[in-house]
């Protein structure tokens, strides 16, 4: 099928162009960038007032798959990533079994090749069994087609373990992608500490917790002379070591996501579960300095730490609840929200949104004649209702039911397929 | 007022309401027969997830005496671990049709919950390290009676901080009706930003003391010491319990106060305990009288 997206504005950033052009897909790669598109037997879609922008990845979600398949799994993440805007997602480790063996790995690359062609890239374990106790198989693993190594949610806290982890698997040239956290600090937390967590009486979960780990991992980076990628940065301590060991140059990327750009500790007064988050929310002070380092590069990519719960996990007392919230379908529209007061562009959201693909090394990011077409396209102006129940998730754990927003997806097409649009 | 949730969200005149109506059921409370009819044929469940003797009894007199028909709940530990949510829980509550329910709970907010989703009055008889009102009024309403006001008097409120609700609820209400709240504790037992509700952080009770019109200490829990909040109740005991002579820095006819139960030789020294500025009793008198001006206060013995 022929599809041309008539007349948007085309923000390109990874060609530093932004304009109002169309776009021409044919057998599911893009053929032309055109202002004078032919629309011979194509089907032609009005781009007027929208934003057109290579294919979003999401370089954190969790799908449930295989081991909970019940709060997520692969073809419902997909299916969420689509309706969110995403083309490709970076799944996490922490599946039942795990994913510290190929057969997993594989297993996860041949169901998403069933799906809707959302493209799933598996980020594979570091240690066997996620336990930070050896190494995972991380050639075998690379070989099966695990783009990056992770225990995310079961931080190394051994540091030489750490080093052997980074340096095993620089010999693959697998990056290893870190959720820093201190265990000890975080023991019982149930939010961040700080004032809010004295009001609402709950232990807390101090950002020394999160910055000493990043400062940790960094430095084994820049001594390692390896790369690594630090993971839903949440705290302004935290952006400030990333930009000290930027400045000397070690290979550091990082991530933030949509919720840290949103909400703050104070939401827990709401005894809400669904802003029991690991990194928790924190201050208002270190949401503004969280947003300043997407502003100025020291966070390179937005991600969402997608992490379904089912209902009935999410129902219960707060200190027995599980971390985390669902994220691929808020994404955008939470964004957009620093887009129209004018905090970042819409260039610069097109990167934080595709940054993944360099990090993670793999093909995308770009709107180019011969590419795979995979796109993204955003409605900015279109003003909503988050209703947890439209989602294409298996969960709807999310703290932002019934937040008005404006900006939304409108399209996303995967190598020339439209796999979701809002309005057909 | 529907539900008693905490003292954060009251103000100087409901409180004071409060302790007013508490005036009438201590007058009935001396009586030979403490019974009064204002809650015949109205429910109240006490559902305590959480072990409470004090509280439990305390709610259950004051339940009692308004003729109220009442039922205990005890749940050990949490709910959940049998694998029933929140929400199965409240639903079974709620089937039983109460006017009002009286929840402890080991976690924070769950009152607030039950309350959003309840059609009873909820009234939080503790939650987590949050809030315990009726355990501020009890104590506001011995300071009232035996000092005659709020407005500049000083309390020093010594001890684990951070795990107690009742030091929060007393710091609540305290600094609404125009005290000043000195703290003191082992810097594990200190909570941050605290200063931001409106006290005086202090390192040693020595500081929090002097020339204090009320002394309130918190109970220390053996068992935190496994936490890592002080090194061993031996050396709590020096530097933290409230001795005869540490009293002496405070006014001359100060009030000692204690939430209950408490560690005698370990946050309190018996002499003090025991001694002419203790009010501990009377807070246990009054908590009963307090309890009794809530209840009558939320049901309003009217059908609604
Ligand atoms: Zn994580």
């Amino acid at each position: 099928m022929k599809i041309v997206l008539k007349n948007g504005t085309v923000v390109n950033p990874a060609v530093k162009s932004t304009e109002k052009t169309s776009i021409v897909i044919e057998n599911g790669v893009v053929t032309a960038i055109t202002k004078d598109p032919d629309l011979t037997d194509a089907k032609v879609i009005n781009a007027e007032k929208l934003f057109v922008a290579p294919g979003f990845i999401d370089m954190h979600v969790h799908f449930r798959d295989p081991g909970f398949e019940y709060k997520e799994d692969i073809f419902s993440g997909l299916e969420a990533a689509a309706a969110g805007g995403f083309t490709a997602v970076c799944t996490m480790s922490n599946t039942n079994p795990a994913a510290d063996n190929v057969e997993t790995i594989r297993y996860m690359l041949e169901r998403a090749g069933k799906a809707n062609g959302v493209k799933l890239y598996p980020v594979a374990a570091a240690t066997k069994g996620l336990k930070g106790e050896s190494l995972a198989p991380i050639g075998e693993l690379a070989e099966g087609g695990a783009v990056a190594i992770s225990d995310d949610g079961r931080p190394i806290q051994n540091t030489d373990l750490l080093k052997r982890v980074m340096e095993y698997a620089s010999t693959f040239d697998m990056m290893y992608v870190s959720h820093s956290e201190d265990l000890y600090l975080a023991e019982n937390a149930q939010m961040n500490e700080g004032y809010y967590s004295t009001v609402y009486g709950m232990t807390g979960n101090p950002v020394v917790g999160e910055a000493s780990q990043i400062a940790r991992d960094c430095m084994m980076a820049e001594y390692l002379k390896l790369p690594i990628h630090i993971a839903h940065v949440s705290a302004a301590l935290s952006v400030d070591i990333l930009r000290f060991f930027k400045n000397r140059g070690a290979q550091i990327t990082a991530e933030t996501a949509p919720h840290y750009l949103t909400l703050t500790d104070q939401a827990l007064g709401s005894f809400d579960t669904n802003t029991k988050i690991n990194p928790p929310l924190r201050s208002e002070s270190d949401r503004q300095a969280v947003i300043e380092a997407l502003r100025d590069g020291t966070i390179d990519a937005i991600a969402t730490d997608h992490a379904p719960h089912h209902k009935r996990e999410k129902e219960v007392e707060f200190n027995s609840a599980p971390c985390g919230i669902v994220g691929l379908e808020t994404a955008i529209p939470l964004t957009m929200k620093l887009y129209h007061n004018k905090t970042l562009t819409i260039e610069r959201i097109v990167e934080l949104f595709t940054a993944g693909y360099k990090i993670m090394k793999q093909q995308g990011g770009k709107i180019e004649v011969g590419a795979p077409a995979d796109i993204t396209v955003i409605d900015p102006d279109y003003q909503w209702i988050i209703d947890k129940n439209m989602f294409k998730s298996k969960s709807s754990n999310t703290p932002f039911h019934g937040f008005h927003v404006k900006g939304s997806v409108y399209m996303t097409i995967v190598d020339g397929k439209i796999v979701y649009s809002r309005d057909f | 007022m529907k539900h008693l949730l905490g003292i954060e969200n009251l103000n100087k005149d409901q409180i004071m309401n409060i302790l007013e109506t508490a005036v009438h059921f201590n007058e009935l409370n001396q009586r030979l027969i403490k019974k009064a009819p204002t809650l015949k044929g109205r429910t109240i469940i006490n559902f305590f997830a959480e072990p409470s003797t004090r509280t439990r009894t305390s709610f259950e007199v004051a339940e009692k005496r308004l003729s109220a028909d009442t039922y205990n709940i005890a749940v050990s530990g949490s709910a959940i671990q049998k694998g029933e949510t929140l929400a199965d829980t409240v639903l079974n509550l709620q089937a039983m049709g109460p006017d009002a329910l009286v929840i402890r709970h080991s976690v924070s907010g769950i009152p607030q919950l039950l309350a959003d989703i309840m059609d009873c009055s909820i009234i939080n008889a503790g939650d987590g390290f949050r809030e315990h009102p009726t355990q501020a009024l009890l104590d506001a309403y011995t300071i009232w009676q035996k000092l005659g006001g709020f407005e500049g008097l000083k309390v020093a409120l010594i001890g684990d901080i951070y795990h107690s609700r009742v030091a929060r609820s007393n710091i609540y209400l305290l600094t609404k009706m125009g005290a000043h709240v000195s703290i003191a504790g082992p810097g594990t037992m200190i909570p941050k930003e605290v200063e931001k509700m409106g006290v005086t952080v202090e390192k040693l009770p020595k500081y929090a003391i002097q020339d204090a019109d009320v002394v309130m200490m918190l109970r220390v829990q053996n068992e935190r010491a496994s936490n890592l909040l002080y090194p061993d109740i031996r050396e709590y005991s020096r530097y933290f319990m409230l001795t005869p002579e540490l009293l002496k820095l405070a006014k001359k006819d100060a009030l000692v106060m204690h939430p209950g139960p408490a560690n005698r030789g370990v946050e309190i020294d018996d002499v003090v305990m025991d001694g002419e500025q203790s009010v501990i009793l009377q807070q246990v008198s009054n908590g009963v009288n307090v309890r009794m001006a809530v209840l009558y206060l939320l049901l309003g013995g009217s059908d609604k």
